[in-house]
C-alpha cells in the first residue's frame, strides 16, 4: 500500500525495539474479551486507477453544471470561481496543516485568516468577525446563543423568513437547553411581521434574514428599532453574502450581531458542505464570541505577526463554561472567502452583486410579462417567489428533462404557498437560458390553461 | 546528526492585503453584463465594502508567499498528538473536485443527486462497520458537533423514556471539546480520575454514577493514549443505573481492525473523518464528524436520513422522533467524499495495518525516547505516548521551549500541555505514514535538543530561529486585542 512506508525490515526492527513478536502483540493491553476476532467486512482494496473510473462513474450521475441550467439558490449559491482560487487554495502548505497553535510556522494561515475576519467585517459593516463556523446554520444559532448569554434572557424572536433548514437547526440546538424561540409570521409584501414583538418579553434577540428566505430585502430599519425597544440583540442573517456587494450592509442598520452563510464567496457548492459560517459583532462583546479568532501582534523583534487569541474563551481552558465548543471549524472556506473578495475588490463586487441583481430582475420581469404571479413585491436580490398555475408539477419534471432546473418549490415549507417556487439567477445565468426557461414555462403555461 | 533538516531559504516578505494594490484594479474576469440594468432601490443601497482593489497577480502572489510561511504535513513530519495528521492522498483532493462533486446543488431532487447519495450511504455502511455500530450519520461538520449531537441523542433517548438527568461523567483523560459539548446539552460534567496506570478504574465510575447521570464521555484510547481496559466493566455499570456511554472516537487510528467499540459497551460515538480518514485538516478545517449509533439510538438521528430502495437511494425526512439538524444540509459533503475514496483504496487489510504501524510508531518513540525524556506512563501504549519536561526542570527548560526548539530541526512539535494529568505533557502521535528513517531523524532530533538544554539552554528559550518570526507576543495580543486591520 502506498501510503504505508513500512518494509518488513523496518518491522522487524522496531518490533525488536519495542520487545514485541508481533504487530498483535503491540495491542496487549487490549482485553481479549474487547478484540476483534474476524476481518472488517469492507469491499477489497481499490488502485488508484480503479477509484478513479469508480469515481468518474458516480460523479456522472449528478446533475450539474454546464450541462443543467439551475435556477436554484434557497441557501447555496452557483457562482464562478477563477481558477486563480481553486489553484491557490490547494498549495498543501494551507491544506495540510493543523489549527494554527505554533503560530511562528503557521504565520501563513495566520496572517490569511486576519485578512479574512478584515474582510468579512468590512462587508457586514462591523467591527470584529470571527476565523469562521460551519454553516449559516450554526453561525445563526451561536449568534442567538451569544445574545442570550450578554443579555441573560432566555427567549428569542425568529422570523418565519428565515430559511427553514436554519430555523430547524436552531430548535435543534436549544431542545434541552430550554430556552424559547418564537417565529415571527409574514406579512403580504413577503417581510416579517413584527406585530408580535411587542408582546413579548424576557427577549434576548429579535433575528431576521435579509435578503429572507423569500427572496425579500427586510426593513432592516425597523428591525433593528424594534429590537433595541425591546432592549434585545438585532441580529440581521443571510445567506447570500455576496447580496452586500450591493445592499447597506448590516452594521448601517445598527446590528449588534451579523451572521450568515458565506458560500457565495468562493466556495463550491459541494453538495451543501463544507460552507463557511459567518459571525460579526462590534468591540464590545468581542469577548463573547464563540469561535477563533486571529490577532496582530509582534514578535520579539517587534516585527509584525499573527497568533491565534482570546482563547480564554475557548472550550480547552474553560471547559464547561466556554462560549462555544467548536474546535476545528471550516478555516480553509474562509481562506477562499479572503481569496475571492481579493480578487474581486470594491470595484468587483459592487459589478457582480449588480449583475446578480440586474438579471434577477430581468428574468423577474420577463415572468411578469408571461403572465405568471410574483406575489412579493417588495425589492429583491438574486431570488425572488413566483407563483406557478396548479399542476405545476408536470411542466417543472418536462423541463427538468430538458436539464433546466425552474427553482425550489417551497410549499413543503410554508404548506400555505401552493405551486410557489423560489427562484435564483446568478451571474452564471445567460439573457439566452433565461429566455429559455421563459420560453419552457409559457409553452407548459398555456398547455394548463388550454 | 549529520545534518540539520531545518534550513532558512528565500522567503519573501509580504503586506497585508490592504497595504497593496490600487483603486480600478481588479483580479475577476468580470462576466459580460446582457440584460439592461435595473437600479435598486437608493434607500437600499449600500456604497459596497471597503475592499482593496487587486490584479490576479497580486492575489497569487500574495497567496503563494504566505503559504510558504507555513509548515504542513506535506512539508514535514507533524506527530501532532490527538490530531493523527497522517498523510493526506492527493487523489482524494482530485475525486473531490470532479465537477459532479463540487459542483452539485444539495436541493437538487433524489434523482439526480444519485452518486452522491450512494457515497454517503456506503461511507455510513463502512462507518458503522468499523465501529461495530448499527447505524450512522454523517452530518456533524467536525468533532465536537460530533460530540453535541452524540449528546442530544443520549438526551433524547433519555427523554423519549420519561427521565431527565442532569449529570455526565467525564474522565480528566477525555478530550477538551467534551465537557463544554456536553454543557450545551444542559449536563453538568462530573470529572472522574484516571488510576495510577492512566486508566479508568470501574470503581470511580461506580462512585459517582447514578439515577441522575445521563451517561459517561469516554475518549478510547485514553489522550494519554492508553486503552481503557475496563470499558466493558464501566459500560456494565453504567448501563445498569439506566445510563448511555458516549465514546470520542477521535483516537480511533489506533484501533481499525482491531476493537469495535459498538462490541464492547459503547452505544454512540464520533470518528474524526479528518483525523483517522486521512482527509486533509486544512489549517483549522473543515473537517468531519460522524456519528455511529447503536440501534436504540438510531430513531433519534438527525434528518434526513440517506435510504435505499431496488438500488435508488433517497433522503428521507420522515422521522417523527429525530433530534432535527445539525447544519442546513448534510454535512461536509466534500470531506466525507475524501475519507470514503481513503476507505475504498485502503480495504480492511490496509486500515488494519495503518493501525497497527500507527501503534508501532508511537510505542517506537516511546521506547527510543523514554531515557531520555520523562515518561509519566510506562506502559504499552497505544497510537500515541505522552512524556514529560520533568526531566529538564533542573535545567530550567521547559516543554514549550524544546517544542519551539524542535521547528528549528524541521518538524512540527507535538501537542504541548495536553493532557492536563501530566504537567508539562508532550504528546506524540507520529502516525502510521512516518518512515522509520524520518522517526529517527525525530528521535535524535529530540536528543540533540535535550542535550542543548543542558550545555546552552538559551538556545532553546530563544528558539524557533529559522521561522518566518520570533516567539510571539501573545499576551499583548488578548489584553488588546486587534482583530481587524
Amino acid at each position: 500500500m502506498h501510503y504505508l512506508p513500512h518494509t518488513a525490515e523496518d518491522i522487524g526492527s522496531m518490533l525488536r525495539v519495542v520487545g514485541a513478536d508481533t504487530l498483535d502483540d503491540l495491542f496487549s493491553t487490549i482485553p481479549d474479551d474487547c478484540r476483534l476476532k474476524a476481518d472488517l467486512d469492507l469491499p477489497d482494496p481499490l488502485t488508484e486507477w480503479e477509484l478513479n473510473n469508480h469515481m468518474e462513474g458516480l460523479s456522472c450521475q449528478m446533475a450539474v453544471a454546464p450541462e443543467y441550467k439551475l435556477f436554484m439558490g434557497a441557501g447555496s449559491y452557483e457562482h464562478f470561481i477563477p481558477a486563480s482560487i481553486s489553484y491557490l487554495l490547494g498549495r498543501s502548505e494551507f491544506v495540510t496543516s493543523y489549527t494554527p497553535y505554533q503560530p511562528e510556522m503557521s504565520q501563513g494561515t495566520l496572517q490569511a485568516v486576519y485578512e479574512y475576519q478584515t474582510l468579512a467585517a468590512r462587508l457586514l459593516g462591523m467591527e470584529v468577525a470571527t476565523a469562521s463556523h460551519y454553516d449559516g446554520a450554526t453561525a445563526l444559532t451561536e449568534s442567538l446563543l451569544m445574545a442570550i448569554r450578554i443579555t441573560g434572557r432566555k427567549r428569542v424572536a425568529v422570523s418565519s423568513l428565515i430559511h427553514p433548514l436554519y430555523r430547524k437547526t436552531i430548535r435543534t440546538y436549544f431542545e434541552p437547553s430550554g430556552y424559547d424561540v418564537v417565529e415571527l409570521p409574514y406579512l403580504e409584501n413577503g417581510t416579517t411581521d413584527l406585530g408580535r414583538v411587542d408582546e413579548l418579553d424576557d427577549l434576548a434577540a429579535v433575528a431576521v434574514q435579509s435578503p429572507n428566505f423569500f427572496g425579500c430585502i427586510e426593513d432592516l430599519q425597523k428591525v433593528g428599532e424594534k429590537a433595541h425597544e425591546k432592549g434585545a440583540f438585532f441580529v440581521p442573517s443571510f445567506t447570500e453574502a455576496l447580496a452586500y456587494g450591493l445592499l447597506k450592509n448590516p452594521g448601517s442598520y445598527g446590528a449588534d450581531i451579523a451572521c450568515g452563510e458565506g458560500q457565495s464567496l468562493g466556495i463550491p457548492l459541494s453538495y451543501g458542505g463544507p460552507a463557511l459560517g459567518m459571525i460579526a459583532t462590534n468591540k464590545k462583546y468581542m469577548r463573547k464570541l464563540p469561535g477563533r479568532l486571529v490577532g496582530q501582534t509582534k514578535d520579539l523583534d517587534g516585527r509584525r505577526g499573527f497568533v491565534l487569541t482570546l482563547a480564554t474563551r475557548e472550550q480547552h481552558i474553560r471547559r464547561e463554561k466556554a462560549t462555544s465548543n467548536i474546535c476545528t471549524n471550516n478555516s480553509l472556506c474562509a481562506l477562499a472567502a479572503a481569496m475571492y473578495m481579493a480578487s474581486l475588490g470594491r470595484t468587483g463586487i459592487r459589478e457582480l452583486a449588480r449583475q446578480n441583481h440586474d438579471k434577477a430582475e430581468y428574468l423577474k420581469s420577463q415572468l411578469k410579462a408571461s403572465g405568471f404571479n410574483i406575489p412579493f413585491d417588495r425589492p429583491t436580490f438574486n431570488e425572488f417567489v413566483v407563483e406557478f398555475p396548479p399542476g405545476f408539477e408536470k411542466t417543472y419534471e418536462r423541463l427538468l428533462k430538458k436539464k433546466i432546473v425552474p427553482g425550489l418549490s417551497i410549499s413543503p415549507f410554508y404548506p400555505e404557498l401552493a405551486n410557489h417556487y423560489l427562484l435564483c439567477v446568478t451571474e452564471t445565468r445567460s439573457k439566452e437560458e433565461m429566455d429559455e426557461l421563459v420560453r419552457g414555462l409559457t409553452i407548459d403555461n398555456s398547455k394548463l390553461r388550454d | 546528526m549529520t545534518e540539520l533538516m531545518g534550513t532558512t531559504g528565500l522567503i519573501l516578505n509580504e503586506p497585508l492585503l490592504w497595504e497593496k494594490g490600487k483603486k480600478g484594479r481588479c483580479g475577476f474576469s468580470l462576466p459580460k453584463q446582457d440584460v439592461e440594468p435595473s437600479p435598486l432601490d437608493p434607500e437600499l443601497t449600500g456604497e459596497g465594502p471597503d475592499f482593496p482593489d487587486l490584479s490576479e497577480v497580486d492575489v497569487v502572489r500574495h497567496y503563494t508567499r504566505l503559504s510558504q510561511w507555513n509548515f504542513g504535513l506535506d512539508t514535514g513530519m507533524y506527530p501532532l498528538g490527538s490530531c493523527t495528521m497522517k498523510y493526506n492522498p492527493k487523489t482524494n483532493e482530485r475525486q473531490a473536485s470532479l465537477p459532479g462533486f463540487s459542483g452539485a446543488h444539495p436541493l437538487l431532487p433524489d434523482t439526480l443527486s444519485q452518486g452522491a447519495l450512494r457515497i454517503m450511504f456506503e461511507l455510513e455502511q463502512y462507518l458503522t462497520e468499523i465501529t461495530g455500530m448499527d447505524a450512522a450519520t454523517l452530518q456533524p461538520a467536525a468533532g465536537a458537533q460530533g460530540e453535541l449531537t452524540g449528546m442530544l441523542l443520549v438526551y433524547a433517548w433519555h427523554q423519549s423514556r420519561g427521565s431527565r438527568r442532569s449529570k455526565i461523567i467525564v474522565p480528566d483523560t477525555a478530550h477538551g471539546t467534551n465537557p463544554s459539548s456536553a454543557a450545551l446539552c444542559g449536563y453538568r460534567p462530573v470529572a472522574v480520575k484516571s488510576n495510577d496506570k492512566g486508566i479508568l478504574s470501574a470503581e470511580v465510575v461506580s462512585e459517582v454514577m447514578d439515577e441522575d447521570t445521563a451517561g459517561i464521555m469516554i475518549t478510547n484510547p485514553n489522550t494519554l493514549g492508553l486503552f481503557e481496559e475496563n470499558i466493558l466493566e464501566i459500560a456494565d455499570i453504567v448501563h445498569s443505573m439506566g445510563g448511555l456511554v458516549y465514546c470520542d472516537g477521535a483516537n480511533m487510528n489506533a484501533v481499525m481492525g482491531v476493537a469495535q467499540m459498538g462490541k464492547i459497551g459503547v452505544d454512540v460515538m464520533q470518528l474524526n473523518l479528518h483525523k483517522t480518514f486521512s482527509t486533509p485538516h486544512g489549517g483549522g478545517g473543515p473537517g468531519s464528524g460522524p456519528v455511529c449509533v447503536k440501534k436504540d439510538l438510531e430513531p433519534f438521528l438527525p434528518v434526513p436520513r440517506i435510504v435505499q430502495k431496488e438500488g435508488r437511494y433517497a433522503l428521507d425526512e420522515n422521522r417523527p422522533d429525530s433530534i432535527g439538524k445539525l447544519q442546513a444540509f448534510y454535512g461536509n459533503f466534500g470531506v466525507m467524499l475524501k475519507a470514503y475514496c481513503y476507505i475504498r483504496t485502503m480495504g480492511p487489510e490496509n486500515l488494519k495495518k495503518a493501525s497497527q504501524f500507527a501503534v508501532l510508531n508511537a510505542n517506537y518513540i516511546k521506547e527510543m525516547l523514554k531515557d531520555t525524556l520523562h515518561l509519566p506512563f510506562d506502559r504499552p501504549c497505544m497510537h500515541e505516548c505522552v512524556f514529560s519536561d520533568k526531566n529538564q526542570t533542573p535545567d530550567h527548560i521547559t516543554t514549550l521551549d524544546m517544542a519551539k526548539r524542535l521547528m528549528d530541526y524541521g518538524f512540527h512539535p507535538p501537542t504541548i500541555y495536553f493532557p492536563l494529568v501530566v504537567q508539562g505533557a508532550i504528546m506524540v502521535e507520529p502516525t502510521e505514514t512516518e518512515s522509520k528513517e524520518d522517526i529517527d531523524r525525530y528521535i535524535e532530533a529530540f536528543k540533540a535538543i535535550v542535550d542543548e538544554a543542558k550545555h546552552d539552554p538559551d538556545l532553546l528559550r530563544q528558539a524557533p530561529h529559522k521561522c518566518k518570526v520570533r516567539r510571539l507576543d501573545e499576551t499583548t495580543a488578548a489584553r488588546k486585542p486587534c482583530l481587524a486591520g
